[in-house]
């Protein structure tokens, strides 16, 4: 097992930069998630550090060994592939062998791996079949398997449960994460799902555009959210933005919208100084918009009217005009909120964010 | 008015459950006209085709013509045989390595012409054994474009001959040659197509786990492509168990084949009864070939 | 292993590698085409002429010569066989096709396998029998029972094919214009139908050619009403170089036509069939 480092990988096809000067550092036995809607070049990245795809630029360590130049099959790495890639004309058992005939283990020794193996993944019954006599699920399950025989120093994960059902992809979420800190290898696992990234990874990458927008701890990422980017794509629903104008007023800073104008608490002065009668974004999560007053907290109100109520049965998810701009808000299930009703929202001004008109994060 | 609507409606309901019925048969409806068709036409003549081979105009059973075809002096029947396996022996493994280097090659590399070169290389799907043969005797003969050219070179001095009784060899090769130029084609194409569907992720997979280029050909490639491989190899066979074209133009009788001794049995001799033999015969070696393939060759991991 | 910007030798190696290959199968598949159409039109003394190893002098004389002996009925005759053989087996294999594309009833795979198992039946077989129920039928020597006997051929590849093709057309656009008022001969006729008409068209082409190539049953079925290759096979054998270089000419163009004409589809065709 080894840490990896990515320093200052660039990759092109044709014309378009699929991953572009990117550096990321994970640690030895790390779980790592890289995070993105599809096409930010996340899978990209996957395939260079598994040796899939040539960088035009960058090197790829692995502890202390540039393995760059390095086929794959020269890494010592796994991979688990979105379509499983498990071949059909093997049963499972030489599925998951074939990685250690190949680096030549002796047959007792592949044996007894394989059924290690295989009763990690639950699957010791299905060593005798071919993968078409398997459903989705135990066919992912063989590609795991496959993937952790050999101990490989860095195990990749292209999207492994998106073609997985919902109950199931649950399900699989919560036993992957164990089996990684059972063995402890290195992962570097890809997903554009966020609720996979923040309950599987110990740190997630957030990739956008071929670059990395932050990476960070799932509760970095979600409370501290370095730019516009990571704000909107992670939390669901999405983080409420606002524009907004800084002004200075003898009662501090206020941020003043088309709408509504808020007075920001006095422990930002300082970084809101350089801001005077700046444009900017204001950004708060729904679930900091509150219909009733909160003590030992911050808020600022203003009035609304509820134009439509989305019931999630826990929660509701409404949406307020505030007078031409509609602001999310999610709130316990057990009130009932009609459209119409003109309600007070308290906005939790100490998880206010405000991003500057380039998108990054001022707090 | 209540009993006129409840009349209606019974005949409408009955409408329903007779669609309902009919509904069922609709699938055996739109399939019976092939059926019957291949009934007609293939299952009656099949029949008439014994007939016409073991029994004579009254009805009775006869060896006669089986005789005639083994042991007569004017039946050409083991020459015919042996010639039709000595070709496909010949022109169905060689095209078969061809095909499958051809599409290895058009699958490993893409370059630009690349859609070009695959147009040209399946050109000959579409040209008939008749005109490939005439085509091959426009490139091989006396005056011929290969004779004129490897004079003009200065390699040979004297044309090669091709053609004639006394250079049989080289009218089998001659066929051998256009029939690679034109079958090798089908081969070409169900490989090609049987390499595109080989998913790469496989070969990846394999690529990750350790396998170097040559095990991955080895260890996955060809082994997903074996049913390929089989069904070209079988198709192949069983047209060149036919074979008769491509010989009839460049060799005439000089090298006899199977389908050829009908055609001749059939047409110059008006010998109907050893045609129709021919062709059962013909018929009998492609339906063992068939049973074989289907019995041994299927792969395991296609079953359910 | 090549760097990261590639290594020039090797590249180039690579380069001259892949051009070797693909002129040479280019070269073996066109050199001999080219050639035949050329020779077809050479002017005799060019023909005659070691030098000339691709002849300078043309003339329509040879090809002429040979339409004026019979390939312009042989051809009409080829055209009509061609066209009832796509007209009968479609007429009948299309609804099977359909049957097998978007049902599901008992013996569907059974049935299917015997028409897979047709497909590579000697068809040649049949034609010796049916040369003396032709006579007794009045069918002998005629385009129709050419055609008939075509068709049988035909058929399981129309099947397999048409089949093949509908089941490319989602269910759920059939279904949809069910649910707004469509029957299902209504909906078949006015959405899957035109969906569909491209590969039918290329199908039809696939057909088209089978027929046009076919020697052995023609040459038995007919004695006066030949088709090409039968009127070919019978006259071209006795006769001079040039009558058989035009000979070729005639049979392979409406061939290469179509196929430039349907290339796009004709590789997939021929996958599906061979399958």
């Amino acid at each position: 097992m080894v840490d990896v480092h990515l320093i200052g990988i660039t990759k092109r096809f044709g014309r378009v930069v699929a991953v572009d000067d990117l550096y990321l550092d994970v640690e030895d036995g790390e779980f790592i998630v890289l995070l993105g809607p599809s096409g930010c070049g996340k899978t990209t990245t996957l395939r260079i550090i598994a040796g899939l795809e040539k960088p035009d630029k960058g090197r790829i360590l692995f502890g202390e060994r540039d393995v760059t130049r390095l086929p794959p099959r020269e890494r010592n790495i796994s991979m688990v592939f979105q379509s499983y890639a498990v071949w059909p004309h093997m049963k499972v058992f030489d599925n998951i062998a074939f990685p250690l005939k190949i680096k030549k283990y002796p047959p007792e020794e592949i044996k007894n791996r394989v059924r290690w193996a295989a009763e990690l993944l639950q699957i010791e019954d299905l060593l005798d079949r071919y993968p078409a006599q398997l459903s989705g699920g135990q066919r992912q399950r063989v590609a795991v398997a496959r993937a952790i025989v050999v101990e490989p120093d860095v195990l990749l994960m292209d999207e492994p449960l998106s073609n997985l059902d919902a109950l199931l992809r649950v399900k699989m979420r919560s036993e992957l994460k164990k089996l990684q800190q059972r063995i402890g290898v290195t992962t570097i696992y890809v997903t554009h799902d966020q609720v996979e990234a923040m309950t599987m990874g110990d740190r997630i990458a957030v990739m956008n555009a071929g670059k990395i927008m932050q990476v960070g701890t799932p509760e970095e990422v979600y409370n501290k959210p370095a730019n516009l980017f990571v704000a909107g794509f992670i939390g669901s629903p999405q983080m409420n933005f606002i524009d907004a104008r800084i002004v200075e007023t003898d009662k501090g800073y206020v941020a003043e919208t088309e709408t509504f104008t808020i007075r920001l608490p006095e422990k930002y002065k300082e970084l809101l100084r350089p801001l005077r009668n700046e444009k900017v974004i204001l950004g708060i999560r729904p679930e900091h918009i509150y219909l009733e007053p909160r003590k030992h907290t911050t808020l600022a109100a203003i009035r609304g009217r509820i134009d439509f109520v989305e019931r999630l049965g826990s929660d509701n998810v409404l949406h307020i005009d505030t007078g031409g701009k509609i602001i999310i808000a999610k709130t316990s299930g057990n009130y009932a909120y009609k459209v119409g009703q003109e309600v007070e929202v308290y906005l939790d001004l100490d998880k206010l964010h405000v991003f500057k008109q380039d998108g990054e994060a001022v707090f | 008015m209540g009993s006129q609507k409840g009349f209606l409606s019974a005949i409408h309901s009955s409408y329903y459950n007779f669609i309902d019925k009919l509904g069922k048969y609709v699938p055996y409806i739109l399939l019976a006209p092939t059926l019957v068709y291949m009934i007609l036409f293939i299952g009656y003549p099949l029949v008439q085709g014994v007939k016409l081979a073991f029994f004579d105009e009254q009805g009775r059973f006869t060896t006669a013509n089986l005789d005639y075809l083994l042991n007569s002096e004017l039946s050409y029947f083991w020459d015919a045989l042996k010639y039709t396996l000595i070709l496909t022996g010949i022109i169905v493994p060689t095209q078969l390595l061809i095909a499958l280097l051809l599409a290895f090659f058009f699958t490993s590399f893409r370059f630009k012409g690349r859609g070009v070169a695959i147009y040209v290389a399946v050109l000959p799907l579409t040209i008939s054994d008749v005109a490939a043969g005439l085509i091959w005797y426009t490139m091989l003969t006396g005056n011929g474009f290969l004779n004129k050219l490897l004079i003009n070179l200065g390699i040979i001095s004297e044309p090669i001959q091709f053609f004639g009784w006394e250079y049989r060899n080289m009218e089998i090769l001659a066929i051998v040659l256009a029939e690679l130029w034109r079958s090798t084609a089908i081969v070409f194409v169900i490989l090609f197509a049987g390499l595109q569907m080989v998913s790469q992720e496989y070969i990846e997979a394999a690529e990750v786990f350790g396998a170097s280029t040559l095990q991955r050909l080895r260890h996955i490639v060809f082994p997903l492509i074996l049913p390929s491989i089989q069904a070209a190899l079988l198709i192949r066979t069983l047209f060149a168990l036919q074979i008769f074209g491509v010989v009839w133009v460049l060799a005439g009788r000089d090298v006899p084949v199977l389908a050829g001794e009908a055609y001749y049995e059939q047409v110059s001799l008006h010998h109907s009864g050893v045609a129709a033999l021919y062709a059962l015969i013909i018929a009998s070696i492609s339906a063992i070939l068939g049973a074989i393939y289907i019995k041994f060759f299927k792969a395991k991991y296609l079953e359910q | 292993m090549a760097g990261v910007m590639g290594n020039p030798l090797k590249y180039s190696f690579r380069g001259i590698f892949i051009a070797a290959i693909a002129s040479l199968v280019m070269a073996w598949i066109l050199v001999p085409i080219i050639v035949s159409i050329l020779y077809a039109f050479a002017a005799p003394s060019d023909y005659y002429d070691v030098k000339k190893i691709i002849p300078l002098k043309y003339t329509l004389e040879h090809v002429n010569d040979l339409l004026v002996l019979g390939a312009r009925d042989a051809m009409l005759n080829s055209v009509i066989v061609a066209l009832l053989t796509i007209a009968i087996s479609f007429a009948i294999g299309l609804p099977a096709g359909y049957a097998f594309a978007k049902y599901v009833f008992p013996g569907k795979d059974s049935l299917k396998l015997l028409m897979i198992g047709l497909r590579m039946f000697p068809i040649i077989v049949i034609a010796v029998p049916l040369v003396t129920l032709y006579i007794r039928m009045g069918l002998y020597d005629t385009p129709l029972g050419v055609a008939l006997a075509h068709t049988a051929m035909a058929l399981p590849f129309v099947v397999i094919i048409t089949s093949s093709i509908f089941a490319g057309v989602p269910d759920e656009l059939e279904e949809a214009a069910m649910i707004f008022g469509l029957s299902r001969m209504g909906a078949f006729l006015r959405v899957t139908l035109p969906l569909a008409l491209p590969g039918l068209a290329a199908a039809a082409i696939f057909t088209f050619i089978m027929s046009w190539n076919d020697v052995f049953i023609a040459s038995l079925l007919t004695t006066l009403n030949r088709t090409l290759p039968a009127f070919i096979l019978v006259s071209a054998m006795a006769a001079p170089d040039f009558i058989k270089f035009a000979a070729a000419f005639l049979m392979v163009i409406p061939a290469m036509i179509f196929v430039f004409v349907a290339r796009r589809y004709l590789i997939a065709m021929w996958g599906i069939t061979l399958r």
